[in-house]
């Protein structure tokens, strides 16, 4: 299928996507607690900004103002019913500062996770969410997406649902999941365990990848796992700039633009072609990494050892991947018969 | 050995047996087993109380243990959490009616805005888990909800949770009201979140941050400790 996201990474080596939605709205004004979806209706101005941030910086995609804008998440607010048309007035916006900007920029149509738990354990049933992510995925067709992107997921359930929905409503898509817990999802995906789920889809994305997490560096070893697995295929890497400290009264990411530098040509020499960031990332960040995109030549796929010594070291010792011995340590008894 | 042929009739099991296999019971989240279990043992003479730390919360401690190691996952502890929960349901009126002592109470929640409220059930089953009364706000909760739920249920304890970079300052907003009202000694407040840090705990002025659900459960009962002590 062709699609502008298919066609621009054709021509492109690498694309840079762009950076946090969240931290930038803050420094906007958004309240803590309340949800960003409703400026795309009450603020628009802020919202065009937002993109405009990542255009002017030099981003090639930017992700829509939707995160939340699924009927499970909106309900918090008394805005379920609000999932459509939040999510088209975030990619019509979209769409009106790409088109304005005078290059190729790619509106990707942002879906985060229904924060609900599917699955044995769960409470979310596969036909509801596939239903929730079909209405913020057809809100965002209508407004003019060019690509549909699911983000910071953890339960492969909620990935696969995601990717029906785009199926039903005939879209491309991309899809990243978020590594955060010793170099899993929460839900206990590795980056091999995810590349395999994803390769069996019906409906393959245009690219995937991870997002959030924990550092940058933990990032980049989830997407070596992926390049590992699947050399050719098209990956994402958007890492958070740091971790999160708080400073008068603000959330603030503690890596530097020199730091989203390097992380940026290493996701590149990694394997990833989508390169972008997650929290923390502003503007000065994405103009200091799509420069050394630019300026420095690719180099060689980096090991371990050389993350660690140029951005900083991991969160856990491993990441799971190739590691056989997950199984419970402690002697078994004989399991009865349920 | 995993030899699934081999049927164990856990009422043929001498106690300490009994305890062993319900302790992998809980392991391997199997509900049905666990209220069989509880329920043998009650009618051997066992205390509810006993039948509460023993297997369960003895049980539930291996569980966090392996989940904070990386070893098992949010799905695994969940059906494990659930199984703790199917023995409780029976224990809980017969502890309350025994006397048994108090491990300490908690009001759980998840701030305004948050839905993301998996890391929140866990550490609620997990508290539960190891005995703790705990009071389930469920997501979205304003600064007056954590302070009316936490004085009407006389808790020790409030614990917040948030998961998006959107909602985590709104903890310092629940903090600073509580030093406000005067009642920020009242509480041990406790944190967590998967954007968060330690950092971040004590710049907000939180008593704890907890990485993750056993480290939840451990801090819980030091600071009880610590209560209990200078009481």
């Amino acid at each position: 299928m062709s699609n502008a996201l298919s066609e621009l990474l054709e021509t492109r080596d690498w694309l840079l996507a762009d950076g946090a939605t969240g931290t930038n709205l803050f420094n906007m004004g958004l309240s803590s607690g309340d949800a960003p979806e409703f400026w795309n209706r009450d603020e628009p101005e802020k919202i065009r900004n937002l993109y405009r941030g990542s255009v002017d910086a030099g981003s090639d995609l930017f992700l829509t103002n939707s995160f939340g804008a699924n009927a499970s998440r909106l309900k918090l607010h008394d805005a379920a019913d609000q999932a459509f048309e939040f999510s088209k007035l975030s990619a019509e916006l979209g769409r009106e500062v790409a088109d304005a900007s005078g290059r190729k920029i790619i509106v990707a149509g942002s879906v985060g996770p229904t924060g609900e738990i599917m699955g044995a354990a769960g409470t979310l049933a596969h036909e509801t969410a596939v239903e929730m992510f079909e209405e913020t995925a057809a809100g965002l067709k209508a407004g003019g997406a060019d690509v549909l992107w699911v983000e910071t997921i953890s339960a492969p359930e909620e990935f696969k649902a995601a990717a029906e929905a785009f199926a039903n409503v005939d879209m491309p898509w991309c899809g990243t999941m978020s590594f955060d817990t010793a170099g899993r999802t929460m839900m206990g995906l590795t980056s091999t365990d995810m590349v395999s789920m994803v390769t069996a889809l019906p409906n393959q994305p245009v690219a995937f990848g991870a997002n959030c997490g924990v550092g940058a560096s933990d990032l980049l070893r989830t997407v070596l796992g992926f390049s590992a697995e699947t050399p050719s295929s098209a990956l994402i890497a958007k890492g958070n700039a740091g971790i999160p400290r708080y400073e008068h009264g603000h959330i603030h990411y503690d890596g530097t633009p020199e730091l989203m530098a390097d992380y940026a040509t290493l996701a590149r020499d990694s394997g990833a072609t989508i390169i972008g960031g997650c929290c923390g990332t502003m503007p000065v960040h994405l103009k200091a990494m799509r420069e050394a995109l630019e300026t420095r030549p690719k180099g060689a796929r980096p090991d371990l050892a050389e993350i660690e010594a140029r951005i900083g070291g991991f969160s856990s010792a491993t990441d799971g991947t190739g590691d056989t011995s997950q199984e419970p340590k402690r002697a078994r008894r004989s399991r009865r018969r349920s | 050995m995993s030899d699934e042929e081999d049927d164990i009739i856990l009422s043929e099991l001498d106690d300490e047996e009994l305890v062993q296999q319900m302790m992998d019971d809980l392991y391997d989240g199997m509900s049905e087993e666990i209220e069989e279990g509880v329920n043998i043992l009650l009618e051997r003479g066992w205390t509810p109380y006993k039948i509460l730390t023993e297997p369960l919360v003895g049980g539930m401690t291996i569980v966090g243990h392996d989940f904070r190691d990386g070893i098992l996952f949010v799905p695994e502890v969940l059906l494990s959490a659930t199984a703790m929960k199917a023995g409780m349901a029976i224990l809980k009126p017969l502890l309350i009616e025994t006397g048994a002592p108090r491990m300490g109470k908690m009001v759980i929640g998840t701030v305004k805005g948050d839905i993301h409220d998996i890391g929140k059930n866990l550490v609620a089953m997990m508290m539960e888990g190891a005995g703790f009364e705990v009071v389930d706000l469920g997501i979205n909760n304003a600064v007056d909800s954590y302070l009316e739920a936490a004085a009407r249920e006389d808790a020790d304890i409030i614990g917040m949770s948030a998961l998006l970079t959107t909602t985590m300052p709104y903890m310092k907003v629940v903090i600073d009201t509580l030093v406000e009202q005067g009642k920020r000694d009242d509480y041990v407040v406790m944190v967590g979140g998967a954007p968060l840090n330690e950092e971040f705990g004590t710049a907000i002025g939180a008593d704890a941050y907890c990485r993750d659900a056993a480290v939840a459960v451990e801090t819980a009962k030091e600071f009880m400790q610590r209560r209990h002590n200078q009481a």
